[in-house]
């Protein structure tokens, strides 16, 4: 298309230093952490590990893909790793009652615990939305505000006891199961990635979220609703944290209170970070998002073979997460305006 | 203010040498030379992107410039920082303004050089000194007040006070005038004169010719980064300026409109808002004019158009669009009615800075399915179109991916120009249209409204700057506290008619 076709220096001199900039230090960094590792510990490379390494990544990915999104639209959920463990628990009980009322009847009771496990995200969602939109609280409380809540509702239906009584097709069929020797969770996380991708890229939806983080009063006046976007980010975001406990639900093969917690929240905030969403808003691609959730699992993995001291890691991830967003500022600095 | 005595050496006071700066590929400076006396106020003039920001950056400390040599006072500066510049006596006033905006005043104005004693603040002291020196200044303002809580006016006021507090050599004022009304320009010019007599040496950034010939001994035009010429103020004609700065010849800044008044396309019938800016207001526009609104900074005539198109609340009036009546007017609404509104403050309620200005120029219309169906983006329909779109509005360089953020005053306000081409629409409410944009580009904003009018939309100008709303207009409402002053059409739609009905507004609300 002739149209497309640009004139002028900016175009013609493409340095090493502008493509760095768009693709950003990751897979740079992704890469050498793998020849690394190889080259270290052969273990690393074993199928097992591998294996294991790519479940916990696409459980992160699923949940900082979420995460990005509200971040993206100027957000913050702090809710995510709470509702990974409400969804888990309320799926594991709903699945053992519906069992109890139903014996027998497999499909019924995967379906309304999947359900119910989504449903419980659905409400989460809902309540962070409403309270950052139409009563103007900032999403930092009140989704500091929900995560305890939501933490201690997940609590109290356990009493701090794993819930069992899930058929066995749910956890041995499912959750365990592999496909063309890949783990479910895997195809969920692709599918969930590929989603959000033609969200972000192809949807009016996606593009809003990126004019509120962007400008928020440029987009009032550009007569896009606000309050509708914004309920839909924290709605999305809990609601793949909820799938991301029905996932972890299926693989363990019980229904704990303890899944996902304040370690799976913060690492979903550091995959966006470093995955190069801005803090400011407006910025962010979740495929980004999802290879630094894999950068980061590979790194804690990492350290487990290298027989780091587990007290010393989340040093580890703190100095990585600032050096990126450091990475970031100086990459945005030295911008001229033409 | 603390102006400093010790006599000057012979030379100038700063002299640039070969000035280069570059930006990821872009050269913003070219070898630039610069000389500014002591008493003496030196205009940089050309148009956005030429490099002037750029360069009283470098002077102020704000940026290195890659090569190059300045000597102030006689004197060699190397790795200038902006806290070295103040020390040395070198202090700018910013378009964007450096002020914190939780801070008080007068926390602004020490802002970094607070009086203290062993880290302990001295307020008392500094409320003497920043109550003496916004008196001497002249300027109406608290120093007890938050920076937030203040009119753009005020913040301006602030900054100027905030930029002349210590010893001041070399003062640098960049479109100071932007936001001030008539008297408080005035009273920025007897500062002015009185810096000058007392030898400070100032460089002086603006688009407005009255100011320029008000003001300047010397004139310092830049284009694309290079120093073109520099000319004594009295021996040069305005024409001469323009066409240097721009590099072409500009015979006439306002373009000649033919207004074809129709139908009442906006009937405004005793509006009043709910932050009581704007009280019993009534007024019309008609299809195929200009409909201008003069008055003075923060008179209500923004908010009253921002009205119209929903982002004030109203309290009681009627507003019809069309014959129609339009209730509960929401920006989503009026778009779908036809009626767009360009912002004053492109930065804070136009663009997206972080999108690219593909994005931000199909913003208002991602609700159409030429744009999206079923919530899905149409992505090729939409390059094609803004592509386009950008380059009827000549958009340069052309490139529709780049970030909004990378643009210029001038390119920023043509994506939102771009806006209202892509979708249809009869009413366009402009608000302060020139703010902020040099001369070429304004140019084309008036051209734009032009061709909007003869094509026979309704068009409606807010502005501060008299001459431009009294040449583009066919209609002119003055507005006065919040109320229709005047409404003055062809021949008595002058200066002095608008100056005077101000004038006797003041008069009444002085005996009432």
């Amino acid at each position: 298309m002739s149209t497309i076709v640009t004139v002028g220096a900016p175009r013609g001199s493409i340095s090493l230093r502008s493509i760095v900039g768009r693709i950003g230090f990751l897979p740079a960094l992704l890469v050498a952490l793998v020849v690394g590792m190889s080259a270290v510990d052969p273990q690393f490379y074993g199928l097992i590990n591998i294996l294991n390494i790519l479940r916990n990544a696409s459980l992160l990915a699923i949940v900082a893909c979420g995460q990005a999104l509200v971040i993206v639209a100027g957000g913050f959920d702090l809710s995510v790793g709470a509702v990974v463990a409400l969804a888990s628990v309320v799926t594991a009980k709903t699945m053992a009652a519906t069992a109890a009322a139903f014996p027998g009847n497999t499909a019924l009771i995967i379906a309304s615990g999947v359900a119910a496990g989504l449903g419980s995200g659905l409400v989460v969602g809902l309540i962070n939305g409403f309270c950052v939109a139409k009563l103007k609280v900032s999403g930092f409380v009140v989704t500091l505000g929900t995560m305890s809540a939501t933490a201690g509702v997940g609590l109290m239906i356990t009493s701090g006891i794993p819930v069992y009584g899930m058929p066995d097709v749910f956890v041995k069929g499912f959750g365990r199961a592999q496909l063309f020797g890949l783990p479910t969770a895997v195809y969920a996380a692709l599918a969930v990635i590929a989603v959000m991708m033609f969200v972000q890229r192809r949807t009016l939806f996606g593009r809003y979220v990126y004019a509120i983080g962007g400008n928020v009063d440029a987009a009032v006046v550009s007569g896009v609703s606000i309050q509708r976007h914004i309920v839909g980010t924290y709605v999305i975001s809990s609601v793949l944290a909820a799938l991301t406990g029905i996932l972890l639900t299926a693989q363990v093969g019980s229904g704990q209170a303890s899944f996902g917690g304040d370690r799976m929240m913060l690492q979903s905030i550091a995959a966006a970070v470093i995955g190069g969403v801005s803090l400011r808003g407006g910025v962010g691609r979740v495929e980004i998002v999802a290879v630094s959730a894999l950068f980061l699992t590979i790194l804690g993995n990492a350290l487990n073979l290298l027989h780091v001291d587990s007290r010393l890691q989340p040093v580890f991830l703190g100095i990585i997460m600032v050096a990126a967003v450091a990475l970031d500022e100086f990459s945005r600095r030295s911008k001229a305006r033409v | 203010m603390d102006v400093a005595t010790d006599q000057t050496p012979a030379g100038p006071l700063l002299a640039l040498r070969g000035i280069s700066k570059r930006f990821t590929g872009i050269r913003a400076l070219d070898r630039v030379d610069l000389d500014v006396h002591a008493g003496e106020l030196h205009v940089l003039f050309g148009e956005n992107g030429a490099g002037k920001s750029t360069l009283i950056n470098v002077v102020s400390g704000t940026f290195a410039s890659d090569e190059g040599t300045m000597h102030f006072g006689g004197e060699e500066v190397r790795h200038l920082t902006p806290q070295r510049a103040r020390a040395i006596g070198i202090s700018p006033v910013f378009q964007e303004f450096s002020l914190v905006p939780s801070l008080t005043v007068e926390e602004n104005l020490f802002l970094g050089r607070e009086v203290t004693s062993g880290g302990v603040l001295h307020a008392r002291e500094m409320r003497k000194r920043a109550t003496a020196l916004i008196d001497e200044l002249g300027f109406d303002l608290d120093p007890s007040q938050r920076v937030d809580d203040l009119s753009r006016a005020h913040q301006q006021m602030a900054e100027i006070a905030k930029a002349l507090l210590g010893r001041v050599r070399l003062l640098i004022l960049d479109e100071p005038t932007a936001s001030l009304t008539e008297r408080e320009t005035g009273r920025l010019f007897e500062l002015i004169a009185r810096l000058k007599n007392q030898d400070v040496g100032l460089i002086y950034v603006s688009h407005r010719m009255r100011e320029i010939r008000a003001l300047a001994d010397r004139v310092t035009i830049l284009r694309d980064g290079r120093h073109i010429r520099t000319l004594d103020a009295a021996t040069s004609t305005d024409g001469e300026l323009v066409e240097l700065m721009t590099g072409r010849k500009i015979d006439l800044l306002y373009p000649t409109i033919m207004h074809k008044p129709d139908k009442v396309m906006v009937d405004v019938e005793n509006l009043t808002l709910a932050d009581g800016s704007v009280r019993d207001v009534n007024f019309h526009a008609r299809a195929g004019e200009i409909t201008g609104i003069a008055g003075l900074v923060g008179c209500g005539k923004s908010e009253l158009i921002r009205a119209i198109y929903g982002i004030e609340p109203i309290v009681s009036g009627m507003v019809r669009i069309d014959g129609l009546p339009y209730e509960f007017p929401a920006p989503r609404r009026s778009l779908k009615h036809g009626i767009a509104y360009f912002p004053a403050n492109r930065v804070a309620e136009g663009l997206a800075l972080s999108r690219p200005i593909r994005e931000n120029a199909s913003m208002t219309v991602l609700d159409l399915p030429a744009f999206a169906r079923f919530g899905v983006l149409r992505q090729a329909a939409e390059r094609i179109k803004i592509q386009g779109v950008m380059e009827a509005l000549q958009l340069r360089p052309p490139n529709i991916e780049r970030t909004a953020g990378a643009l210029s005053g001038g390119n920023r306000q043509k994506v939102m120009l771009g806006r209202a081409l892509t979708r249809e629409l009869t009413v366009f409410l402009f608000d302060e249209p020139s703010v902020g944009i040099d001369v070429g580009a304004k140019l084309e904003v008036y051209e734009f409204m032009k061709r909007l009018v003869e094509a026979g939309a309704a068009v409606i100008v807010v502005s501060s700057e008299l001459p431009e709303v009294l040449a583009l207009s066919k209609r002119l409402y003055v507005m006065h506290h919040g109320r229709i002053a005047a409404e003055l059409a062809d021949a008595e739609k002058t200066e002095q008619n608008v100056l005077a009905s101000f004038f006797r507004e003041h008069l009444v609300a002085e005996v009432a």
